[in-house]
Formats: C-alpha cells, sequence, structure tokens
C-alpha cells in the first residue's frame, strides 16, 4: 500500500525530529541539531532491512519515491517564498559578510575532499 | 464576478493552486532549458532562480517577509516550500542513498561541519569589523549570521545583541542562503561538486540546509542525500559554537 511508505517516512521524519530537538537541549542550545540527518539514516537503515524480513513492497516504495520526486518543485517553492528583498535591501555589510562566506566556504570544498580522501588512502 | 470567484477559489485552495502553479513554473524552466540553453543550464537550476526573482517581486509588492507567499492568491507556496515539506522531502531523497558513501565520508563530513561553522563565522565577523564594529556582541551575532540566517537571531539573542544587529545578520544568513542557491551549479565542476564524498564535504561547509537543498537539486539531484546529510548538523553545531568558544576568542581579540 502507498499509505505505508508515506507512513515510513513521517515515522522516519518525527523520530529524527524527536532525537534532534532531544539532542538540541542536551548541549543547551535552541535548535534542532542534525533531526533530518537522523531521520534520513533511520530511513536507509530500515529500506535496507530486507534481508532481516522487512520487505518493502513496490507500491510502499512508490509512497516514498513520490516524496522524493517532489523534492525539486518543494525547493522551487521554498525559493519563491525567501525574503530575498530584505537579503537584498539590507545594505553592504550583510551582503559582504554573506558574499565573503560563501566564495570561502566553496574554496574550502576541493582543499577538504582531497584532504580526506588522502587520508583515507 | 467570474474573476472574484476565481481568486477566491484559488484562495480558499492555497495548497492545490500552489501545486498548479509551482508545476507550471517548473514546466516553464524546462522549456526554457530546453529552448534556450539545449539543456546547458539545468531545468531546476532556472526554475529556483525564476522563484527567486518572483519572491523579490511579492516582497516588494506586498513589503511582507515570503516572497511570492505574501500574496494571498500564493499563500499556498509558503506551506509547499516551507520547512516541514521540505524536511519530508530532503528525508525522501535518502531513500536509495547508499549508506557506504555515507560512512566512507562520515568523518570528513563531521569536520568539514565544524570547519565550516568557523570558517563562515571568522569570515562574517570579519566583515562586520571592516564595516566599523567593535563590540564583540556585535561582530559575533554578524559572524554567526554568516553560517545561517537561524546561527545569528540565536547568538544575537543569547549574547544579548541589538535588534538591529540581529536584523543585519538575518540579511547575511539570507543572502549566504540565497547566494548558495543560485552559485553551486555554477561552480559545481571547478570545486569537484561531483560525487557523493564531495558532497558531504560541501553539505558540511556550506550549512545553510535550504541553500545546499537547491543548489544540489539545480546541480545533480543524486547528490541531495550526501549534501543534505551533513548541512542538517551545522545549524546546531552553529547554534552550540558561536555564542560560546567563538563569542570568547573575539572578546579576547577585541
Amino acid at each position: 500500500m502507498v499509505v505505508y511508505g508515506v507512513a515510513l517516512l513521517s515515522f522516519c521524519m518525527l523520530v529524527g525530529v524527536f532525537v534532534g530537538d532531544l539532542l538540541g537541549q542536551m548541549i543547551g542550545v535552541e535548535a534542532n541539531v542534525g533531526g533530518v540527518g537522523v531521520a534520513m539514516l533511520l530511513l536507509i537503515l530500515l529500506s535496507n532491512l530486507h534481508d532481516h524480513g522487512l520487505k518493502i513492497s513496490a507500491p510502499t516504495e512508490s509512497g516514498i519515491n513520490f516524496w522524493n520526486a517532489m523534492y525539486i518543485p518543494i525547493v522551487v517553492a521554498m525559493a519563491a517564498k525567501q525574503n530575498v528583498l530584505a537579503a537584498l535591501s539590507s545594505g553592504g555589510l550583510a551582503i559582504a559578510a554573506g558574499t565573503t562566506a560563501v566564495v570561502a566556504s566553496f574554496l574550502l570544498v576541493p582543499a577538504m575532499a582531497r584532504l580526506g580522501r588522502a587520508r583515507d588512502r | 464576478m467570474i474573476a472574484d470567484t476565481l481568486a477566491e477559489v484559488l484562495a480558499r485552495n492555497a495548497l492545490i493552486t500552489a501545486f498548479l502553479f509551482i508545476g507550471v513554473l517548473v514546466w516553464v524552466s524546462y522549456f526554457l532549458s530546453a529552448r534556450l540553453t539545449s539543456g546547458r543550464v539545468h531545468g531546476s537550476a532556472i526554475a529556483i532562480a525564476l522563484g527567486l526573482v518572483l519572491a523579490y517581486i511579492g516582497g516588494s509588492y506586498t513589503g511582507g517577509s515570503r516572497g511570492i507567499a505574501d500574496l494571498s492568491l500564493f499563500a499556498g507556496v509558503a506551506v509547499m516550500g516551507g520547512a516541514m515539506f521540505r524536511d519530508f522531502a530532503i528525508i525522501a531523497t535518502a531513500f536509495g542513498a547508499h549508506l557506504d558513501e555515507l560512512k566512507r565520508a562520515g568523518l570528513v563530513g563531521g569536520i568539514s561541519v565544524v570547519l565550516g561553522v568557523v570558517l563562515s563565522f571568522s569570515v562574517g565577523a570579519g566583515m562586520a569589523v571592516a564595516f566599523g564594529y567593535t563590540d564583540a556582541v556585535s561582530i559575533s551575532t554578524i559572524g554567526a549570521g554568516a553560517a545561517t540566517y537561524i546561527v545569528g537571531p540565536v547568538t544575537g539573542t543569547a549574547l544579548g545583541a541589538d535588534s538591529d544587529v540581529i536584523a543585519l545578520s538575518v540579511a547575511a544568513g539570507l543572502t549566504k542562503s540565497i547566494l548558495v542557491m543560485i552559485g553551486t551549479p555554477l561552480v559545481a565542476a571547478r570545486i569537484g561538486l561531483t560525487d557523493a564524498y564531495s558532497a558531504m564535504v560541501y553539505g558540511g561547509l556550506m550549512g545553510t540546509t535550504s541553500g545546499v537543498a537547491a543548489g544540489l537539486a539545480a546541480t545533480d539531484p543524486k547528490l541531495v542525500p550526501y549534501g543534505a546529510m551533513t548541512a542538517t548538523f551545522y545549524t546546531g553545531v552553529g547554534c552550540l559554537l558561536a555564542p560560546s568558544v567563538l563569542f570568547l576568542t573575539v572578546r579576547t581579540l577585541t
């Protein structure tokens, strides 16, 4: 049943967000720490349990894949509701701080990836 | 009468209207991608850019903070593009991700998160100093904003920063997130963002979940789960480090 897939996805998200909130409270920050990441790990683990009796049937799978396919449209909607006006009209400092942070982070990507791979070898 | 009734129907079924609206927007974008750029610029990159343009127009027209969604006809866009559906769809992308890849880049991904927070904070704080701020609280709040637009206000509130400085930190985070959305597909090849491993490093260094989500969607949707996985830890780590260790460092230096 398609709804099993949607329910499984919902279960993973709620558990993940719950764990993320608890983690945030434990280390004393007002934020969810990695809730979505935990949910993703849980989904990956549960979907790899087919050797242990948890078989995900094709209709169930399509309940998850539908939301997977809705990812890009949802991201487009997210872009269309951003406060672009505030970002652009906030003056030089905000734009300079945001821009340099992005450029610096972009530059570090290849270096970090190379370092990591070198260590793995 | 017909126009009023139509407007009323569209507003009353806001989320459904948003599905139709975004569907048409995506269709137009893929059409433009194929016809004008022969597929060189990804359809989803165009769709995200158009979305941002519409957000700007919506914001200018209404003066609100939710882009196009502040027009009552498009209010459903805020639901469809809100954090709940965004996270739900991000999690769904993990279905089919490879656990081995995640394990392989787990450590370097984790280091990237911490490094990313420290780097963005330092750069943002440096800019605050360059623009004439001298007190540790304001400098730290703006630096935290350069991490993400959530870390900024959380840090500012914890440290008791002025509300205009907090607003500035949110704007810095917004600028970052929008720039990551647009910039990622443009620089992806040059920074070697081509596989799961580099996507995890990238997600950790960038950190802005919306920026990473949209940036990878416009680059290669297969990389989304890997980048999103590390990015989702960034705001938490930022909220942990910025008002504590990083603020104390700034205070020592000023």
